[in-house]
């Protein structure tokens, strides 16, 4: 099935969550997904035979810049049984970035849902064991973030080279 | 009365009652393949649960990139998977050559030469990333003798890679638009053919050794006993967890992106892919350690079938490097996944149309097979998890990243 094929179905099944189609930009075509609904369309894409996106090939956080107002997740799935692939987004306001896990539907969100937490900071709630993943337990700010300062000290080491 | 108690009391000890016991195994484990930690809930020798901690080599490689070119980003693939540094190059390259194909007026031709010399480097690479593997996991199971063996082997790989980029750990030779012209090999010269010819000898050499390696290993009782029917993972199991490469056909699915998504020049080349099988004679179940090691030592063979195909056909006339300008990749983003040895290596990049990326996401086949190690160890022994992660084949720096 085609991006746009999906964005029709999603379109009827969901109504108003589903955002838009974005097909402007070189690459990729992406649905974009009100960040409420994005657990309930994952379920109904995973479950639902004629997409059986069974394969969550990526997850991942997006700072596009400092004057933005808001972070986006960008979930790549693949149906191994159909061949088709389909890019969904899904944006929540810097000031308080949380959505609903997907972590039930596929079991290799859960670590990339800790990276995305550890590193933009971004909470995604119903998730079982949020925790940073490959920072320390201890650092403080969000790395990935666009406006991240590097602390000069952790634990009396120096932190910029 | 007397009696009673008796049997109580030997009840008891046929039940020992263990308080449950943290161990912490790493993170400088020889057998942990890097630096991972995992912390185990021990009832007895039994594994209640194995928490894998990692990060211990992480350098946020994607906060550099943000700050880099696009050229400048290829060496720090390298330190990615570092035993397979060409596979990791020609991922990110080749998500960077779709992202400018989208663009008709960026877009450029890799050169059919600069093709036919990575598809030879990389598979090559292949073999000397899975002769690590296999000699390592002989060693992480107590058998010494196949990793002097492999390591044997594997230095005359890296004499060659060496050859061609000067370099022989994070070996850089893949280029956005095609491979490194530094090293002089004009189309037709003699010492193309001396390369070649090297090349080919090393094959000769090579591929009655993999019957020695099965011999050895694939074939030995103490190791099957070790791998056979542990850690069995189903494949809804591996594809859930995203699972990929090796271990994914370790499982059973019948899956290759580079037959099934056929990226560069692949759908040229005549190949198998092996996929684990049920062998009751044996005692194998797919899914199982011994699977996933299997499917590893059966495409070493096949490498050699495409690096020897490519012998024989030549390598073609021309440039190495396509004509373009500056690396500046249209406005947009990109997701493209290849074929790394240890499973399916996307790169998700966002451009905005500068020199330098918004962001670049490594999406990490190990990071994701590691991820099933806290379900698959759950019940099994202490020894059984050294098994596992062994026959996962995990690399840290590509976890970490």
């Amino acid at each position: 099935m085609t991006p746009e094929e999906i964005y029709k179905n999603l379109s009827d099944k969901f109504g108003d969550s589903i955002l838009g189609l974005d097909t402007e930009l070189a690459g990729d075509a992406s649905i974009n997904i009100s960040p409420s609904a994005i657990a309930e369309v994952c379920q109904y894409l995973s479950e639902n035979d004629a997409f059986a996106f069974d394969s969550l090939m990526c997850l991942s956080g997006l700072d596009v810049g400092v004057k933005e107002e808001e972070f986006s997740v960008v979930y790549h799935l693949y149906a191994m049984q159909h061949r088709h692939s389909v890019v969904l987004k899904t944006s929540i306001p810097k000031t308080d970035p949380h959505l609903p896990t997907v972590a039930h539907i596929w079991k290799t969100a859960d670590w990339h849902e800790r990276e995305t937490y550890d590193l933009y900071g971004i909470v995604f709630e119903g998730h079982t064991d949020l925790r940073r993943i490959l920072l320390p337990d201890d650092w403080e700010g969000y790395p990935l973030r666009k406006d991240y300062k590097e602390p000069d000290f952790y634990r009396g080491m120096r932190v910029p080279y | 009365m007397e009696t009673t108690q008796q049997t109580e009391s030997k009840m008891i000890e046929l039940k020992p009652f263990t308080d449950e016991m943290v161990v912490n195994m790493g993170p400088q484990h020889p057998s942990t393949h890097g630096v991972l930690r995992l912390e185990l809930r021990l009832d007895g020798e039994v594994v209640r649960e194995a928490i894998p901690h990692i990060g211990y080599l992480h350098r946020c490689f994607e906060k550099h990139s943000e700050n880099l070119s696009y050229p400048q980003i290829i060496p720090f693939t390298d330190r990615m998977d570092y035993v397979a540094a060409m596979n990791q190059n020609w991922g990110f390259c080749l998500t960077v050559e779709k992202l400018m194909a989208a663009d008709e007026k960026k877009n450029f031709a890799v050169p059919e030469r600069a093709e036919y010399l990575r598809v030879l480097i990389c598979e090559l690479n292949r073999i000397a990333s899975h002769l690590l593997s296999f000699g390592t996991y002989g060693m992480d199971l107590g058998a010494f003798t196949p990793f002097l063996y492999a390591f044997r082997d594997r230095e005359r790989l890296l004499l060659l890679f060496e050859k061609v980029c000067g370099a022989r750990l994070t070996y850089n030779y893949i280029r956005i638009g095609g491979v490194s012209e530094i090293i002089p090999m004009e189309p037709g010269s003699i010492d193309e053919q001396n390369f070649l010819d090297e090349i080919e000898e090393f094959l000769d050499y090579f591929e009655p050794k993999i019957d020695e390696y099965n011999n050895l290993l694939t074939s030995n009782s103490i190791f099957s006993e070790r791998t056979m029917g542990v850690a069995v993972m189903s494949a809804e199991m591996a594809l859930s967890y995203g699972a990929t490469g090796p271990n994914l056909r370790g499982s059973g699915v019948d899956w290759d992106l580079r037959r099934d998504e056929p990226y560069s020049i692949y759908d040229r080349f005549d190949y198998e892919v092996p996929v684990a099988k049920d062998i009751p004679e044996l005692g194998a179940v797919v899914g199982d350690c011994w699977s996933r090691y299997k499917v590893r030592m059966d495409e070493m063979r096949q490498s050699v079938r495409i690096v020897r195909q490519i012998l024989a056909e030549g390598l073609p006339d021309g440039p190495v490097m396509a004509d373009m300008k500056a690396v500046r990749p249209p406005k947009g983003e990109i997701y493209f996944r290849s074929e790394a040895p240890r499973g399916e290596l996307g790169f998700y990049i966002v451009s905005d149309g500068t020199p330098k990326p918004v962001r670049v996401k490594g999406r990490s086949p190990c990071f994701s097979a590691l991820s099933a190690l806290q379900e698959l160890s759950r019940g099994l022994m202490v020894a059984d998890i050294i098994a596992i992660i062994g026959s996962i084949d995990i690399v840290m720096g590509e976890v970490d990243r």
